[in-house]
C-alpha cells in the first residue's frame, strides 16, 4: 500500500455494520482494499501498520473461514492475533456476553472481531469495551465486511457498481449477507433484485427499495451479477421449504436459469455452498463463476478494515 | 379414436353459469360440446348418433370437491373404479380426492400412480387433492410446486386440520408464490375431544359427549386471519354452522381469497336424524341443529357457500356397526349427492339452475378447470337429470364397495338419468332407453 495515495479518514471507531456508512467511507475502504490486494499477492505480505496491536477473534458461532480471514488480514499487518472461539470460553459456563466483554476488556485489545448467533449482540458488546470492534456477522443482522468483499469482487470485475442489476437470491429472511449487502449495493448505484420464495423472505422487504420477486426466472431476467444465499440443512424440509429437491427445482441456480441472466452475468456465493441446493456444481465451477475470487477478497477488504479502525486507536 | 358425434335432442338445458334454463339440444363432438341450440334442433350431422333426452335436464356434470377413495391402501372400501362407477351414477363427471390414503398423496410419485390408476380403470375425471403437510402429520409441508406440476389441484389434509398455526402460515406463504390453493377440514380437533355430535340439547339427551360449533368457528377464525396476511387461496372445505357463514361473509365482503363449501348432510340433515345412534350420520363436522341447516341453505342461496361436497366416505360394517360414540365418522355420499340436493328444490328453498351451479360452475372455477360449464367448446362432462323421480333409496343397489349411506330407505326425487364424460357416456340409467 505504498504507491497507493492515502485514503481519506475513515470517520468511525467501530464497523459494526454498512448502515450509517456513506458512499464516501465504502469507496475509501475499497480503495484500500484494492491495494491490499496487490500487497497479498506479493511474496512479501507484511506490514507493520498494526504492529504491536493486539486482536481478538471472538467467535461465538464456529466460522472456519471468517475467522481463518480475519486472522490472516491482523496478521498481514503486523498485529499479535488471538482466536476464541465459544467451545473453549466461559460463555459455556455461564458467563454473560457483558461479563464476557468486561473480561476481555482488561486484557486491554486494540481490536475485536466479533461474530455472534444474535442480532445486536455485537451492539451491545461494543457498547461496553474501550477497542474498536469489527462485526463478523450478528445474527440475521449484518456481516459488513462480506458486503465490503462482494462490492470489491464486483468492482473489480466489473468496473463499477453504479447501474448493474444484482439479484441475490435464496433465503433471504436469515440471511445476514443479504441485508448488508441491500444496503451497500444500493448506497453505490446498482438496482438490487431479491429472489426466494415468500416463506424465506422477510415482511417488508419491498420497503427496502429492492424489487422482490418469489419467481426465480423473472428476477433473474437481464441481471449482471448473481448472487446465491446458503440455505441452512434445518430450513430444507418441510418448516420453510418442503425439500432439497423442490427447493433447487425452482430457486436453485443451474445452467438454465442462469441463461436468463445477462450473458456476461458473474455468479456470487458468500460460502460454504451446498452443491445441488442452492446451486449446482456446473455453475458453481463455471467460467461465471467468482466464488473462489471473493475469498481472496475476504482477506484484502478484512485488512482495509483493520487498517481504517487502526487510524482511531490511541497512539496511532 | 374418434366417437362418432351425439346429438341430445330434445332436452331442457339448465345453464348454471348463467341461469339460463329452457328446452335445447347439444351436440358433442370429439368429446367436446360441438354445438348449443336454445330452441329448435340443429340437423344432426352425418353418422351422428341421436339420443331423446325426453325433456329432462341435461346439465354439465357435477364436480365434487371432495371425495375420499380407499385406493391405495384400502381397497376394501373403495376403488378408483368403484368410487368413480358409484359417481357417474350419481351425475358426478369429476371427483376430487383426498389424499388420507395409505401411503398419504403426499409426494410426486403417489399424485402420478393415482392419476395413472385412475386413466385405467376410473370412468369419470378424477383429481388428485395433495396433503398440506407430509403423512398428514400437521408438521413439515410437502413440496406444492413439484406435486401441482404431477397433477394435484388442491392441498389438504383431507379428514384432518392443520393445527399448528405456523406450520399453517407457511403453508399459505408458500401456497401464494405457487398459486396453489389450500383446503382446509375447519374442525380444532382440541374443542372436538371426545366429541361425536352437535353439541346441545339433542346430544345430552342421547348420553352423547358434544362438539361445539366453536370447533369450528374458532378454527375458521384463525384460518381467515393468515389468508389475511398470506394472501393464498383458501377454501373452508365444508361449514355447518351459522356463525361461520357471517365470518366467511366477512371475508369475501373484504376481498379475501377465500371460498367454502357445505356437505349435502348438513344441508338435508340434522342432528335429529342420528334418532336412537344411527351411525352412518356419524359425521365430521356432525350434524347440527335445524337453524344451522335452514342458515346453510339461506347462504347457499346467497352465495356466501360456494359449492357443495358429498364428503364422500366409505366405512366398512368393521367401522361403523358399533355403538355410536365408537364408530368411525363419515358416509357415502357420491352416488346421492343429486338426488339428495335436489330435496332442496323440491322444498322450494333453491332454485334448480342455482342448486347446480354449487354442484358444477362453482367447484369447477375453484378448481381452475373447463367443467362445469354448459358452453361450446366446453367439456362434454354433461348429466341428463329427471329432477322428479320419485324412489326409495336401496343401499344394496349403490355401486360403492361400502354401504353406511345416510340416506338408506330414504324417499328422494330426483336422479341421473345419462351420464357423459369428454362426449363417452359413462352411465345410463336402465330405465332410460
Amino acid at each position: 500500500m505504498t504507491s497507493a495515495p492515502t485514503p481519506p479518514g475513515f470517520p468511525h471507531r467501530h464497523l459494526l455494520g454498512i448502515e450509517g456508512l456513506s458512499r464516501p467511507d465504502i469507496e475509501a475502504l475499497l480503495e484500500r482494499a484494492d491495494a491490499a490486494v496487490a500487497l497479498s499477492r506479493q511474496v512479501e505480505k507484511k506490514r507493520t501498520t498494526l504492529r504491536g496491536r493486539t486482536q481478538i477473534n471472538l467467535f461465538f458461532e464456529p466460522s472456519t473461514r471468517t475467522q481463518a480471514s480475519f486472522e490472516l488480514a491482523g496478521k498481514r499487518l503486523g498485529a499479535d492475533v488471538m482466536n476464541m472461539s465459544v467451545a473453549s470460553s466461559s460463555v459455556k459456563k455461564g458467563e454473560t456476553l457483558v461479563d464476557t466483554a468486561a473480561t476481555l476488556n482488561a486484557m486491554r485489545p486494540d481490536i475485536i472481531v466479533v461474530r455472534h448467533h444474535a442480532a445486536g449482540a455485537v451492539h451491545l458488546l461494543a457498547r461496553k469495551v474501550d477497542c474498536a470492534v469489527v462485526n463478523a456477522g450478528d445474527g440475521a443482522h449484518e456481516h459488513p465486511t462480506q458486503a465490503l468483499l462482494d462490492a470489491l469482487t464486483i468492482r473489480r470485475n466489473k468496473g463499477r457498481i453504479e447501474g448493474l442489476t444484482v439479484a441475490i437470491c435464496g433465503d433471504v429472511l436469515h440471511s445476514r449477507v443479504a441485508r448488508s449487502n441491500i444496503i451497500l449495493l444500493q448506497a453505490l448505484g446498482a438496482r438490487v433484485r431479491v429472489i426466494g420464495p415468500s416463506t424465506l423472505l422477510p415482511t417488508g422487504l419491498d420497503r427496502f427499495g429492492v424489487a422482490v420477486f418469489t419467481d426465480m426466472r423473472k428476477g433473474l431476467a437481464g441481471a449482471d451479477i448473481v448472487m446465491m444465499l446458503r440455505l441452512q440443512r434445518e430450513r430444507m424440509n418441510g418448516s420453510f421449504v418442503p425439500s432439497v429437491k423442490e427447493y433447487f427445482r425452482y430457486f436453485g441456480l443451474d445452467g438454465d436459469k442462469l441463461a436468463l441472466a445477462a450473458p456476461d452475468a458473474l455468479v456470487m456465493h458468500p460460502g460454504p455452498m451446498n452443491r445441488g441446493v442452492e446451486i449446482s456444481s456446473e455453475v458453481a465451477d463455471g467460467a461465471q463463476s467468482l466464488i473462489r475470487e471473493q475469498v481472496e477478497m475476504g482477506v484484502a477488504v478484512r485488512m482495509a478494515v483493520l487498517e481504517a479502525l487502526a487510524t482511531h486507536l490511541p497512539n496511532a | 379414436m374418434a366417437h362418432p358425434p351425439l346429438l341430445l335432442t330434445n332436452a331442457t338445458l339448465c345453464d348454471p353459469a348463467t341461469g339460463r334454463q329452457a328446452p335445447g339440444h347439444v351436440l358433442v363432438r370429439d368429446g367436446r360440446i360441438g354445438d348449443l341450440a336454445w330452441g329448435a334442433a340443429p340437423a344432426a350431422p352425418e353418422g351422428a348418433e341421436t339420443v331423446d333426452c325426453g325433456g329432462h335436464v341435461l346439465a354439465p356434470g357435477l364436480v365434487d370437491l371432495r371425495a375420499f377413495v380407499g385406493e391405495p391402501g384400502a381397497e376394501h372400501r373403495e376403488t378408483l373404479a368403484s368410487a368413480s362407477a358409484a359417481a357417474a351414477a350419481g351425475g358426478v363427471t369429476t371427483l376430487v380426492c383426498m389424499p388420507d390414503t395409505n401411503p398419504v398423496i403426499d409426494g410426486p410419485a403417489i399424485v402420478d400412480f393415482v392419476l395413472r390408476r385412475a386413466r385405467d380403470t376410473a370412468c369419470v375425471t378424477v383429481l388428485p387433492a395433495a396433503a398440506i403437510t407430509k403423512g398428514l402429520a400437521g408438521r413439515e409441508m410437502t413440496e406444492f410446486g413439484l406435486l401441482q406440476e404431477a397433477g394435484a389441484v388442491a392441498f389438504t389434509d383431507g379428514l384432518k386440520a392443520v393445527t399448528n398455526a405456523q406450520v399453517l402460515r407457511r403453508a399459505l406463504t408458500y401456497a401464494r408464490d405457487f398459486d396453489a390453493l389450500i383446503m382446509q377440514h375447519v374442525e380444532e380437533p382440541d374443542l372436538v375431544g371426545e366429541g361425536v355430535m352437535n353439541e346441545g340439547e339433542m346430544a345430552s339427551r342421547l348420553g352423547l359427549i358434544g362438539i361445539p360449533r366453536e370447533a369450528e368457528t374458532v378454527m375458521l377464525e384463525r384460518d381467515i386471519r393468515l389468508v389475511r396476511l398470506t394472501g393464498a387461496r383458501y377454501h373452508a372445505a365444508m361449514i355447518s354452522c351459522a356463525d361461520s357463514i357471517e365470518i366467511v361473509r366477512r371475508a369475501k365482503d373484504d376481498g379475501l381469497p377465500v371460498t367454502c363449501g357445505a356437505s349435502v348432510n348438513n344441508l338435508v340433515l340434522n342432528e335429529g336424524d342420528i334418532g336412537h345412534y344411527r351411525t352412518f350420520c356419524r359425521l365430521s363436522p356432525p350434524l347440527r341443529h335445524e337453524s344451522d341447516r335452514l342458515a346453510l341453505v339461506a347462504a347457499l342461496n346467497e352465495g356466501v357457500v360456494d359449492v357443495i361436497v358429498s364428503d364422500h366416505n366409505p366405512q366398512d360394517v368393521e367401522t361403523k356397526r358399533l355403538p355410536f360414540a365408537e364408530a368411525a365418522d363419515g358416509a357415502l355420499g357420491i352416488e346421492t349427492l343429486l338426488g339428495a340436493a335436489l330435496r332442496l328444490v323440491h322444498t322450494g328453498d333453491i332454485a334448480l339452475p342455482r342448486l347446480l351451479a354449487a354442484l358444477t360452475t362453482h367447484p369447477a372455477k375453484i378448481l381452475r378447470r373447463e367443467a362445469g360449464r354448459l358452453a361450446v367448446g366446453a367439456p362434454a362432462d354433461l348429466v341428463l337429470i329427471d329432477p322428479d323421480v320419485p324412489y326409495i333409496l336401496d343401499k344394496r343397489r349403490l355401486k360403492s364397495r361400502s354401504k353406511n349411506s345416510p340416506f338408506d330407505e330414504a324417499r328422494l326425487q330426483g336422479a341421473a338419468l345419462l351420464t357423459l364424460v369428454g362426449g363417452r357416456i359413462v352411465f345410463r340409467d336402465g330405465g332410460f332407453a
